[in-house]
């Protein structure tokens, strides 16, 4: 069993729901990831999505373009990424990681090399944006191969025929993004993601996840009654925006803990 | 080369194309996709297109002999496709009419757009007005500087001109927004991209309405000289006037086709927009094609003194053309755009874009190399009103 899917089964043993803040690599600076993911841990997150930093992040909103940005400053590619994943390794066997981005860094590594070289650092799952089901079977394929679980996104947008698709490649879990519109926007509607995840319960088995628009703790707790995790980014990416170097981590920390408590 | 069919169901052009967006896109594209399958079987669309093309744009667009460069430069004789005399100054209308055409089939009342020189913002903002839309242009913020004449034309003809300050604040910071826009806005909106790249059906359809250049310049040289062109010569940015004029020829025997790039200070300097010259393949915008990227995979920022050509990707039939070795592609520099700029000026009245300079360059650098019996057919993809402000600053002057 994976590293995802170990930690759902426990978390649905004790009927917990998961919380996975994401942040960028790289972000505010490279020697500070790792620690931060740390942070995230100590606060209670359950999966990590880690953002590898892409210089178009056509589907983000100006909060996690500005992450981005920071990070391209110290010039992080993804074999750098990779290397933080390894060192938060060290310290870390048991919450996983999933790598979120675009594709194109991936693909100027090459997927066969890429699955490889994320599986040895420690990488549990991989989400590029914008990669879907049907551009998706030989980077799916090579994942798979390297035993990550691929992960993709469903929308708003997504018609059932598509949802089936996307169930029959989806491993680890799947991302419901809960509303039209980039990552960190405002116009999240509650009564219906909760209406979708009911209906997607009919095809999707393993977990669905929620993210895009989740900005407080009350919007988390509502969330996390209908779905399996709660995606939490752009408010997290804010707060290192908004910290200095050395209370970045501890603010973290603090507000993933609130969102943890929330949705317990 | 008699089988080239192109794209397949799934918009591959061979490796490249395809659809690489974020999953709520998705149902947008085929939507889309759907919509133009039905249009384009059905005689009503095209009869409305055609008769847009000739009473509004002014097509067809006349095919013209360069007799005074042609006979300094002592070699081939080099025709002119005369795009610059479509209405909106460029062939980027070409295409705006046929997509809001489309739009008008699916009930959307608002249509977005990314531009560069700012042509295809214009004629986007021609076409909303022509059929009562709502339109709202993303222009990279380092453009709407060097393109004010066409900010302010789009403003005129009622469009929202919104400038990106991400990225490089040029063209495809620019498509990064549209495309930000059209998720949000995706039930109400129509995205009229301006070039043959991004997600299928993109590609596809902008080839397709761009293709009645080509069409037009086969029976155009066989009634004035009676032959086609030895070489059709065009720029290349995005690619859709390239396409344009290059589709029919494909398979058409003896025609070389030759796509120009921005060279911007030399492609040896790295600062140039010159992907197919210098890139490999990667995944932007939608699409698998040549790219200008580093090592991580991160997308370089690109230069060229023509904000039209100033894009790191390029359309994915472009690629392909380059693989499969039916078209060439090569590029010119800034310098060299800029005196060719200046020649056309001179030596035949007319004042070229900065992009299509860029493909008269190399015409008036191929052609003392080759017979004076031989022609060039140069698409002259659109006039250089725009570019007037900065060809002055470039003379030192201010306007």
């Amino acid at each position: 069993m994976s590293r995802i899917a170990e930690t759902f089964t426990r978390l649905q043993a004790a009927g917990e729901k998961a919380l996975i803040p994401f942040i960028t690599a790289g972000d505010p600076d490279p020697g500070l990831t790792v620690s931060l993911m740390h942070g995230l841990v100590e606060g209670g997150a359950d999966v990590i999505e880690l953002g590898v930093p892409f210089s178009d992040p056509m589907a983000d909103g100006p909060v996690i373009q500005r992450a981005s940005e920071r990070a391209l400053a110290h010039k992080v590619g993804l074999r750098n990424v990779l290397d933080m994943v390894r060192e938060f390794r060290r310290s870390n066997q048991q919450t996983p990681v999933v790598l979120m981005g675009y594709l194109n860094p991936v693909h100027v590594l090459g997927y066969e090399v890429f699955a490889k070289e994320a599986a040895a650092a420690g990488v549990d799952g991989v989400l590029t944006v914008d990669c879907p089901p049907e551009e998706a079977a030989e980077l799916s394929a090579a994942l798979t191969a390297a035993r990550l679980d691929p992960v993709f996104l469903i929308a708003p947008t997504t018609p059932m025929a598509r949802v089936k698709q996307i169930a029959a490649l989806a491993r680890g879990y799947v991302y419901y993004v809960s509303l039209k519109g980039v990552t960190g926007a405002g116009n999240l509607d509650i009564d219906d993601v909760a209406r979708k995840i009911a209906a997607l319960r009919e095809f999707i088995d393993v977990p669905i996840g929620v993210g895009f628009g989740i900005r407080d703790a009350e919007t988390a707790r509502a969330i996390s009654t209908a779905a399996d995790a709660v995606v939490v980014g752009s408010r997290l990416v804010q707060e290192i925006e908004a910290a200095t170097p050395e209370t970045a981590k501890e603010q973290l920390t603090r507000l993933v803990a609130s969102l943890k408590d929330a949705i317990r | 080369m008699s089988s080239y069919d192109f794209p397949d169901a799934r918009g591959h052009f061979g490796p490249y194309g395809g659809v690489y967006v974020a999953e709520t896109l998705m149902a947008a594209l085929d939507e889309l996709n759907a919509e133009y399958a039905r249009a384009k079987a059905d005689p009503a669309f095209w009869q409305e297109y055609h008769y847009e093309l000739k009473h509004f744009v002014g097509r067809p667009s006349p095919v013209y002999h360069a007799k005074r460069w042609s006979e300094q430069l002592g070699g081939a004789q080099i025709y002119f496709k005369r795009e610059d005399l479509n209405h909106t100054g460029a062939h980027k209308v070409n295409n705006t009419i046929g997509q809001a055409l489309l739009a008008r089939r699916m009930g959307k009342k608002r249509v977005i757009a990314e531009t560069g020189a700012g042509q295809h913002g214009v004629a986007s903002a021609t076409v909303a007005a022509r059929y009562g839309m709502e339109c709202v242009v993303y222009m990279g913020a380092e453009d709407v500087k060097r393109q004010a004449p066409n900010v302010f034309r789009m403003k005129l003809l009622g469009a929202t001109v919104v400038p990106v300050e991400s990225g490089s604040k040029t063209l495809k910071d620019a498509l990064n927004e549209a495309m930000r826009d059209w998720v949000t806005n995706i039930d109400s909106t129509f995205y009229i991209l301006g070039t043959a790249a991004g997600p299928h059906p993109y590609p596809m359809l902008v080839r397709d309405f761009q293709r009645i250049i080509g069409i037009e310049a086969k029976e155009q040289m066989q009634e004035m000289v009676g032959r086609q062109p030895d070489m059709v010569v065009a720029c290349v940015g995005g690619g859709s006037n390239a396409i344009g004029i290059f589709h029919p020829y494909v398979e058409v025997e003896g025609v070389r086709l030759v796509g120009v790039e921005a060279g911007g200070d030399g492609v040896a300097t790295g600062r140039h927009a010159a992907p197919l010259t210098a890139g490999k393949p990667g995944v932007l915008h939608g699409f698998r094609s040549y790219l200008m990227q580093d090592e991580n995979g991160q997308i370089i920022e690109t230069h060229s003194v023509s904000a039209g050509l100033d894009y790191p990707g390029v359309g994915p039939e472009h690629s392909l053309l380059k693989d499969i070795g039916r078209a060439e592609y090569v590029a010119i520099n800034d310098d060299e755009a800029l005196r060719a700029f200046e020649d056309c000026c001179h030596l035949e009245g007319i004042i070229p874009a900065l992009e299509s300079s860029h493909a008269l360059a190399h015409a008036a650098k191929v052609a003392p190399t080759m017979g004076r019996d031989q022609i060039i057919l140069v698409n002259l993809s659109g006039r250089g009103d725009k570019d007037i402000n900065t060809v002055a600053s470039l003379m030192g002057l201010t306007l």
